[in-house]
């Protein structure tokens, strides 16, 4: 056990921090995104992802935003476990058409008013995979999308200014 | 001398039940193979089965199988390993009559795969255990099979797909058993798949898993690409497999092409694949933990993830690696400079893991949790042919890059995990152990680096020339076939994930846990679905 707090109190606190920043352009980014949701949103937004067919790897970087150097909860956004519970669909992937009707239903879950990012390429445009007889392509051929952010995958700091821009709608 | 001579001398009488002849004689063995590393036997379709059985019997591992529309035939294929040699086995059915006898009766392994054929092609496998649909849900029709040359790859989609229900799931029957259905759409941040529990109290007496929801049409949107198109796809089969993808897919093509990729470049790609292995184990050690709720480790662990993946982006451009790896060669070189930092991440990563997996270590409660839990045995292992971490943790010694070695792993030294404790924290520590074995890798593929060009000159493959990738992935095997037409355009391309031979063992190693622990057993396993759904 005090070798487990040894290892916590000589790691420290290695979150990019915006008073201290390692990473400036995190806090700018960081400070824009909590002065948002302070004032529209009562100090958080709760989001939901669905993976509508991505492979995966836009999982992995939004995954990292909750690691401690980026820790985006610190700003007010946080990830629930069911989209009735949640303001924001984050949605990857090509839609594949088996996952149709699924993020169709979580779409109508999900109360209003909410708002659609579509993540990563694929969702944006159908990416590598495009359209087919498996894959309706860009999550706005299924749903109505508010925000998309491109990359494949789209890094955590592309991330984190894709939502900044949902907030400044 | 290896298994396959051996065994094709073995008497059995198939064909006729008084006359015992040696196995030889009934299949055509390809004695110069389109596929150079590997053996093709050919053999009669009436065939099929008895092969498995002689094969069963001989310890053979059932690796892959997969079929190919040509003309007015069906050309199905089975992939057997032993001993690090492989042998594939083709026999031609007609189209208008597509059967075959299955080979799922033998090696549990062939049912997801057949299912996949049967409903892809249409080919009926006779006596086959269980033939419901797997990879169709409701996006094309009962009688049109996608990987037929004349259905289009556009297909003809209803406006929305319907969900996929009556799916004849399993039932319980008695006082107190009850079903939870989980998924598509989880509770995390994770691929979508559906789960059926039959519980009594929190105990699990059956899981089924039900997959297919991420099918994106991989191998039918292949067809028609060029080596590079190609390569980009592979790269996408699993987002955190995409090195190991590609290079397996490039692999196969420049066997079909008759390539040979430059030293430098093999090097760069080994750094590339065991880079991607310990960030994906990194991930892994952290999330098992995290589904324990010790949020120690887990941020330990993704600080460490993150911190290596940056490394990533400033030496090869990219967090995960993607599209480095490219028909030929490489796109990126390492300068002196990248070299060092590559160098001093090794340097670091030691020292942290080694102050962590102490810190770890003497943690009791999370020794409570994992040990025990998700047991599988090696006989079940074995029966499913799981490889990687899966396998390496029941005691399966099996590794691509030892075992049925290819450059540059052909060059190093290194020392293969292995565990026979079978459950969940064999199953972390041996992630603990792999990545030290892939720091020493990279530590030597460094040291080792040919100098000269990354990248060498594409030769358009000849009409029908094949190819055969295989490579180690972090989850373990990983097989991919090629076929060329002409003008240098893919005809057929087949990926096997390693996922589709460890997924089904997750169906019996929760077996009798408690449907909490399922989380954490799921996560020790971490197949992929993406790489099962193509």
């Amino acid at each position: 056990m005090l070798r487990l707090f040894k290892k916590i109190l000589t790691t420290g606190i290695v979150t990019e921090k915006y008073t201290a920043p390692k990473d400036a352009e995190l806090e700018s980014l960081g400070i824009a995104i909590k002065r948002r949701i302070d004032k529209q949103f009562s100090g958080s937004i709760a989001i939901r992802q669905v993976d509508a067919g991505s492979c995966n790897g836009c999982e992995l970087e939004i995954h990292a935003l909750n690691n401690p150097f980026y820790d985006i909860e610190r700003f007010g956004i946080h990830f629930v476990a069911s989209p009735r519970h949640a303001d924001v669909l984050l949605v990857t992937g090509p839609v594949s058409r088996h996952m149709q009707t699924a993020l169709l239903r979580t779409y109508e879950a999900t109360p209003n008013p909410k708002w659609v990012v579509a993540v990563g390429d694929c969702a944006v445009c159908g990416g590598e995979f495009g359209q087919s007889y498996a894959s309706c392509g860009a999550v706005s051929n299924v749903i109505p999308v508010d925000v998309t952010i491109s990359g494949c995958p789209p890094t955590p700091l592309a991330l984190m200014k894709g939502l900044l821009g949902l907030l400044e709608r | 001398m290896n298994w396959t001579s051996t065994f094709l001398t073995q008497q059995v009488n198939w064909l006729d039940a008084e006359i015992s002849k040696p196995i030889g004689e009934y299949i055509g063995v390809t004695r110069h193979s389109p596929l150079h590393s590997v053996a093709v036997w050919q053999i009669e379709d009436k065939h099929w089965q008895q092969f498995a059985v002689t094969a069963k019997a001989d310890n053979v591992r059932w690796v892959a199988g997969w079929a190919e529309h040509a003309d007015r035939q069906f050309i199905v294929n089975a992939k057997f390993e032993k001993n690090g040699v492989y042998v594939v086995l083709r026999t031609v059915i007609n189209v208008v009559k597509p059967e075959l006898p299955t080979q799922a009766t033998v090696y549990p392994a062939a049912n997801r795969s057949e299912r996949h054929s049967q409903d892809m092609f249409g080919i009926k496998f006779i006596g086959h255990p269980d033939n419901r649909r797997w990879t169709r849900h409701q996006a094309w029709d009962k009688h049109q099979y996608p990987l037929r040359k004349d259905f289009p790859a556009h297909g003809e989609p209803a406006e929305i797909t319907p969900p996929d229900m009556h799916y004849d799931f399993i039932k319980g029957h008695g006082a107190g058993v009850y079903e939870i259905p989980v998924g598509p759409v989880h509770a995390g941040i994770i691929e979508p798949g559906h789960f059926r529990f039959l519980a009594v109290g929190e105990l699990i007496l059956n899981l089924e898993e039900r997959l297919g929801y991420v099918h994106k049409g991989i191998e039918k949107i292949a067809e028609g690409r060029t080596p590079e198109g190609l390569a980009r796809l592979a790269g996408r089969i699993s987002g955190d497999t995409t090195v190991s993808h590609c290079w397996a897919a490039c692999m196969a093509m420049e066997q079909a092409a008759e390539v040979t990729v430059p030293r430098r470049a093999l090097f760069i790609r080994g750094i590339l694949a065991e880079r991607e292995r310990i960030a994906n184990h990194l991930g892994d050690m952290g999330a098992i933990c995290n589904d324990v709720a010790f949020t120690f480790a887990q941020m330990q662990f993704t600080r460490l993830r993150e911190l290596w993946l940056r490394t990533n982006a400033t030496v090869f451009g990219h967090r995960l690696l993607m599209d480095v790896i490219i028909p030929a060669g490489v796109s990126r070189d390492v300068s002196e400079a990248s070299c060092a930092l590559l160098q001093q991440d090794i340097v670091w990563l030691r020292k942290e893991l080694t102050s962590i997996m102490t810190a770890i270590d003497l943690n009791s409660s999370l020794e409570d949790r994992l040990y025990t839990a998700g047991y599988l045995s090696p006989e079940i292992a074995a029966a499913f042919g799981t490889v990687g971490y899966v396998g390496r943790a029941s005691g399966q010694d099996f590794d691509v890059r030892r075992d049925a070695t290819y450059p540059p792993y052909d060059q190093v030294n290194f020392k293969v995990a292995l565990e026979d404790q079978g459950d969940i924290a064999s199953r972390f520590w041996i992630r603990h152990k792999e990545i030290m074995a892939s720091l020493k890798l990279i530590e030597q593929f460094i040291k080792l680096l040919p100098e000269g060009d990354i990248t060498t000159e594409w030769l358009t493959p000849a009409i029908d020339n094949e190819g055969l990738g295989i490579v180690d992935g972090f989850r373990g095997e990983i097989i991919s076939y090629v076929r060329f037409a002409a003008d240098n355009k893919i005809a057929r391309f087949y990926p096997r994930d390693p996922s589709i031979l460890n997924w089904p063992a997750l169906e019996k190693l929760v077996l009798n846990n408690i449907v909490p622990d399922f989380p954490v057993c799921n996560k020790s396993l971490n197949g992929s679905y993406s790489g099962n759904d193509l």
